[in-house]
Formats: C-alpha cells, sequence, structure tokens
C-alpha cells in the first residue's frame, strides 16, 4: 500500500509524541488568538500593513540591499555575501580562522540550520555549541528541530532527562526547572570561554543598518557579552526600510509566535561594542546568505519570503498537529515549509514536491499569518508547477475516471446508485490503491450520494417550475 | 566572497525585472500598533508597574524596598555599577557584599548586579538598557537577581515611542520580565541564561 510520505510518517508517529505536538500547538494557537484581538481594534488591517511593508521590501531589494550594506559598513560591520549554503560556511569558517578561534557558541538562527553550520564547523575542528535550551537538548541528541520556535516540541521530560545524564550533567531527573538549571550552569561556563558567538537575526533595518534579534531565554546576549567577535548569518529576505516599521513587526511577531506582547529580549545591534564598554565584541561580522532565496523571488511564489519565521501556521495546521515536524523532511516543516522546503530545493525540486500535497487548503494559515501570506495559493502553484515538471506522485489517486463521471449526467447517477452498494461492501475491495491507503487510516462516513438532486427536485415541483 | 556579491545582485535584479510593477510602501501610522486603550491618558508609572508585573517582574520606587527584597531572597553577595553606588550604598547594610568592579572569573559569585537602563516602557513592562548606559554587559545578564535603575521621567509610553529614541547607541535591550523558556513540554521556567528575578527601581534623576 502506498501512502503519501507525509502519511505514512504520522500513521507511524508514537501517540505520546502526537499528544505534545497537538496539545502545544492547540495551546499557543489559542492564546495567539485572545491576545490578538483581545488588544487591538483591527488585527487583520495589522497583518495586512505587515504583508505590505515585507513585499514591497522584497521587490525593492535590488536597491535595498545595497543600501543597507553601505550602512552597515558606515556603523564598522564587516559585510559578506555567500550565494550558498557550501559558501556561508566558508565565510564563516574564514573568520574564525583568521582570528585563530577554536569555540563557537551559536544562538538559534534557521539559516545556520539550512547550511547545517555546526556540523560543518566541527568536521573543521571548531566546537559550535548550541544554546538555545531546545537547540542545545537537540543537539546532544544528534536529532533535528521539529518546530521553528519549538525545536524540541517532540520531545518529553523523561527522554531530556535521560540525554542530560547521558552527557554527564547530572544524575536522572526529569524535573523541567532542574533540567533548565543544569544547562544554565553548563552553557555559561561555555559562554566564557568561547571566541566566536554566532547568531541570525529576525529583523535588518535598511535605514539604520541595525538588526533584530529577538530571544526568550538571553542565550544570544549571553553570546554578546562573553565574546570578543560577532557573526550574524542573515537571509538576504530579512529586511525592512525603516526603524518605525519594526514596532510593528515585532508586535506581531511575539504575539504570533509565542503567544506574548512582546519576546523578553529584544536586541537591537548595529556594530561592535563601543570602546568604553569591557563586554563584547570589537568585531562584528555580517553574512548575507542567498541559498535559494533569488530563485524563490524569481517565481510566482515570492510571497513565502515575507515570512517572520514565527511558527503560527505550524500551530495552526491540522496536518502539522497530526504528523509533527519531522514528516517534512526539512529544516521548514508545517505549511510555511510545505511552500519554502521545495522551492529550495532548486533544481532537486522533485524530491520535496509532495509536500505542497499534504495540506487540506482550508486557509487555517493564512489567516494566522502575521505578514498575511497567503499560502493556500502558494501550494496551489506548486502542485501545478510539480504537474508540468511530470514529477510523479505516488498516494495520489488518479482523477481521470472522477473527471469522466462528473462531465457525464448519466455515468454519475449510475455512479450514485453504485455508490450506496458500497456501503454494504469491505473498502479493502476499493478499487483505487490511494483509496485503499487513504481508508486504512479513517472511518469512511455512510454513503448519502443523490440526496441533493432528489432535494432538488422536490423543490422545483413545489415551486412549480 | 565578491563574486558572491556580484551574483547575488544580479540574480535579485533579475528576478525583479520582469515585475510590472513594485509593490508599494504602505501609508500607516504607527498607531495602529499600539494598545491604546491601556494607556489613554494614564499616568505612565503606574501603568508601567501594572505591565511588568503581569510579565513577572518586578518595578519598585524606594531603594529601601530593594535592599528588603535582596535580604529576603538570600541575595547579599552582588555588583553594583561604580556610579549608582554612591547614591544607593547608605541603603546596604553591613550584612551585604556589593563589588564595584565585575570579575567574569567570578560570575557564579554575582547573586544579583545593579546597573543603570536607558529608560522603560510602559504598555509592555519593557526595560530598556544600552550601551552608554551600562556598565558591563556581563553583570545586567550573569546574576541572579538584575536590577535595572530607571530614570523616571525615561518611560515611554509605547512601542513605536521607544523605537524612535533608540538613537545613535550599537546595543539596545528590550527586557521584558526574566529570562524564560518553555521548551520542556511547554511548561514555563524562568531564569535559562539570564536573570531568573527582573527587577525595575525607578527613581528621580536616576
Ligand atoms: S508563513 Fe506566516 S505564519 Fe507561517 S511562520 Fe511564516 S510568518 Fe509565521
Amino acid at each position: 500500500m502506498r501512502f503519501q510520505q507525509i502519511d505514512q510518517f504520522a500513521s507511524e508517529l508514537k501517540a505520546d509524541k502526537r499528544a505534545s505536538v497537538y496539545q502545544s500547538t492547540k495551546s499557543t494557537h489559542e492564546k495567539r488568538t485572545k491576545l490578538l484581538f483581545d488588544e487591538f481594534a483591527d488585527p487583520n488591517r495589522l497583518r495586512q500593513i505587515a504583508g505590505e511593508i515585507k513585499q514591497h521590501t522584497l521587490e525593492n531589494l535590488d536597491t535595498y540591499l545595497p543600501a543597507v550594506e553601505a550602512k552597515m559598513k558606515a556603523n564598522g560591520v564587516q559585510v559578506h555575501w555567500a550565494a550558498t549554503a557550501e559558501a556561508a560556511n566558508a565565510a564563516v569558517l574564514a573568520i574564525m580562522r583568521a582570528r585563530g578561534a577554536t569555540k563557537m557558541v551559536k544562538a538559534k538562527t534557521m539559516v545556520s540550520e539550512e547550511t547545517e553550520l555546526a556540523h560543518f564547523l566541527e568536521k573543521h575542528g571548531i566546537e559550535a555549541l548550541e544554546t538555545d535550551l531546545g537547540e542545545f537538548i537537540v543537539q546532544i541528541d544528534d536529532d533535528h528541530p521539529s518546530h521553528i520556535v519549538r525545536p524540541i516540541i517532540h520531545k518529553n521530560r523523561r527522554e531530556i532527562a535521560t540525554s542530560f545524564e547521558r552527557e554527564g550533567l547530572g544524575a536522572y531527573n526529569d524535573d523541567p526547572e532542574t533540567i533548565t538549571r543544569r544547562a544554565r550552569q553548563f552553557l555559561r561556563h561555555k559562554y566564557l570561554a568561547a571566541d566566536v558567538g554566532l547568531t541570525g537575526a529576525n529583523f535588518v533595518s535598511v535605514e539604520s543598518g541595525r538588526m533584530v534579534l529577538v530571544t526568550n531565554e538571553g542565550n544570544s546576549r549571553f553570546c554578546l557579552a562573553a565574546t570578543k567577535c560577532h557573526i550574524a548569518m542573515i537571509g538576504i529576505e530579512k529586511l525592512v526600510p525603516r526603524d518605525r516599521d519594526l514596532a510593528l513587526l515585532l508586535n506581531l511577531l511575539g504575539r504570533s509566535g509565542t503567544a506574548q506582547e512582546l519576546t523578553v529580549y529584544t536586541e537591537f545591534i548595529s556594530g561592535p561594542k563601543s570602546p568604553t564598554q569591557p563586554d563584547g565584541p570589537e568585531e562584528m561580522h555580517v553574512i548575507f546568505v542567498d541559498n535559494g532565496r533569488t530563485e524563490v523571488l524569481a517565481s510566482d511564489c515570492r510571497d513565502i519570503l515575507r515570512c517572520i519565521r514565527c511558527g503560527a501556521c505550524l500551530n495552526v495546521c491540522p496536518v502539522y498537529r497530526q504528523a509533527s515536524g519531522h514528516a517534512y523532511r526539512s529544516v521548514y516543516p508545517g505549511p510555511v515549509g510545505a511552500v519554502l522546503s521545495p522551492l529550495l530545493m532548486g533544481d532537486k525540486f522533485a524530491e520535496k514536491a509532495d509536500l505542497p500535497k499534504a495540506s487540506s487548503l482550508c486557509g487555517a494559515c493564512n489567516e494566522v499569518c502575521p505578514v498575511n501570506i497567503p499560502i493556500p495559493d502558494l501550494l496551489l502553484r506548486l502542485r501545478n508547477k510539480a504537474k508540468e515538471e511530470g514529477v510523479p506522485s505516488p498516494g495520489t489517486p488518479p482523477m481521470g475516471a472522477w473527471a469522466l463521471l462528473a462531465s457525464q449526467p448519466m455515468a454519475w447517477r449510475a455512479a450514485l446508485v453504485g455508490g450506496k452498494v458500497m456501503n454494504y461492501l469491505p473498502t479493502k475491495l476499493l478499487p483505487i490503491p490511494a483509496l485503499r491507503a487513504w481508508e486504512a487510516k479513517r472511518a469512511l462516513p455512510a454513503w448519502r450520494g443523490g440526496e441533493f438532486r432528489k432535494w432538488m427536485k422536490s423543490r422545483k415541483s413545489r415551486a412549480g417550475l | 566572497m565578491t563574486d558572491d556579491r556580484e551574483s547575488i545582485l544580479s540574480r535579485v535584479r533579475g528576478a525583479l525585472a520582469p515585475l510590472d510593477e513594485r509593490a508599494a510602501m504602505p501609508e500607516y501610522t504607527t498607531e495602529i500598533a499600539v494598545m491604546r486603550q491601556m494607556i489613554a491618558g494614564r499616568d505612565l508609572l503606574t501603568v508601567f508597574t501594572e505591565r511588568i508585573r503581569l510579565v513577572n517582574g518586578v518595578a519598585l520606587t524606594d531603594p529601601a524596598a530593594l535592599v528588603e527584597k535582596l535580604r529576603a531572597g538570600g541575595w547579599t553577595h552582588g555588583y553594583c555599577d561604580p556610579a549608582l553606588w554612591p547614591r544607593l550604598a547608605p541603603h546596604f547594610g553591613a550584612d551585604f557584599k556589593v563589588e564595584i568592579e565585575f570579575d567574569r572569573a567570578r560570575v557564579d559569585d554575582y547573586a544579583f548586579g545593579i546597573t543603570r537602563a536607558a529608560g522603560a516602557i510602559a504598555e509592555t513592562g519593557t526595560i530598556i538598557l544600552n550601551e552608554a548606559t551600562t556598565s558591563r554587559r556581563l553583570a545586567a545578564l550573569t546574576p541572579w537577581v538584575h536590577v535595572a535603575v530607571v530614570e523616571r521621567a525615561r518611560i515611554f509610553a509605547d512601542l513605536p515611542q521607544a523605537v524612535a529614541a533608540l538613537g545613535p547607541d550599537s546595543n539596545v535591550i528590550w527586557c521584558t520580565g526574566p529570562s524564560k523558556t518553555a521548551d520542556v513540554e511547554g511548561i514555563l521556567i524562568e531564569g535559562v541564561h539570564g536573570p531568573g528575578i527582573q527587577i525595575a527601581l525607578v527613581m528621580q534623576g536616576a
């Protein structure tokens, strides 16, 4: 029996993992909605404007990118460019080598997940330690994040306690507070011993060249207080035109992502430390990373580049809630991932062309998106692209028979009668393998075909038509 | 990497060239993203005090109350910005050990750190730190308790006002409550890498 790949994964997912993903996504989503609608008269208007700001920026990147580069240089930042993941990793390594640096502490950055920076550096003899609690646990388990904001949404405290014990962070203890304290104690000495702090950026203002970083744990603050060199890896789509646009976007980001009015720490960084400050980086580098983004910009799916990685669409998505993040086989799971991940594959698009099909197109992702990305439309465009490129699609029922029935009234009526027979036959006998696979995991409602036609007829006769 | 610069920029130009029209920048006032009904004519210190409590932070106006709180928590060894110490010292008893130098080799010794803030935001209960007013980045971050001394007149009403006041400072940090995580089973735990207790001491002429 052939399932679509996401279905297959979901069907094998352990019940406790599904439950933990389901519970926490649902509660975050509900809190988000309450927060937005209680505090703002017209939150949908905010989402629209935020979307327009980002769309405008994307469509003017040809002027904004050189402008922000000039501003950053004037602020004392060294600016680098990386067309590919390999180039981005090589740029980081070159900066570290030039300083004779061997130890890095990393804050959470999605673009470094794309380039698999930590693995790359480790191969070159550099210790690259994740400091976000969730990412740290992912790293010691050699696992993958399963949510863009909550990397270990798929793990429970018992698994984490076991990993901590294995890593020598203390005897088994699964109290979340103890787990957090142990990580605090272990990591603070790692920051202080590190040479370089690596971060991403949530936004970059073209007007001032400031980058904005938001975290709850304070790990990026620690990276920038303890080390002497700051490297920021930033996707080229992160720009916004002016500082004042940041207030709007920050208001939406915290609420959409974690149901907070504001994330605990919002850092506005525009250069190395000042000469009178004893702590922090004397040197600051920004690496602008393309890694497939310009190709997305050239496509009819460029709207997805507005994404501010809040995770709201994951939390609300019925498919994500059932399948969890690993089902998407990508750095970006959920609705945003179903669009972005295949696109970022470039000429290997076919390998992930199944992702856009794992959606009922219910539209919930679009409704919650703080930058109003029409995700369902983009999913349809990608399905079309897959079709046009002749990507095979196992697990999808052929629609030819359906088309024939639906266009022939006689045949349709016959099928409706036939459908009633299905109520009495075991579904194992379904003639289409994909439907059989689908049905194996779901209970089909009783067939009720023909009711509408009957109702329509009697209505017409009542009305004397 | 100059090659990468050229290739990225030329691909960006190539991607945008076919567009008949570029999306315009929307006109809007930052007012739309402000929780107006909450501020509306109220005293900013009152709003700030109320809001910081909602994010599990504490606002105090009396240095004696601060000292009491530190003593009650058993946090008697800490750091204080030398510029603030002359004014605060009279309130601290002999049971306290307060250093005006911060030694990074002994980060675990400091239970509290007292530094100056650049201001605060009433709407969200946020403390604003920046490069110009923070004597030591590590002292405002690594101790379990961080006390930010906020000048009464530097409380901004809302986010847009605070953004407008960013100025030329190279490292501005908005702190909204103590450091926290919900990574383990969605359970909220405070004090991950930063302070587990965040206090604002609001003073005139700080
Ligand atoms: S697509 Fe929208 S909702 Fe989804 S992560 Fe990006 S910004 Fe958030």
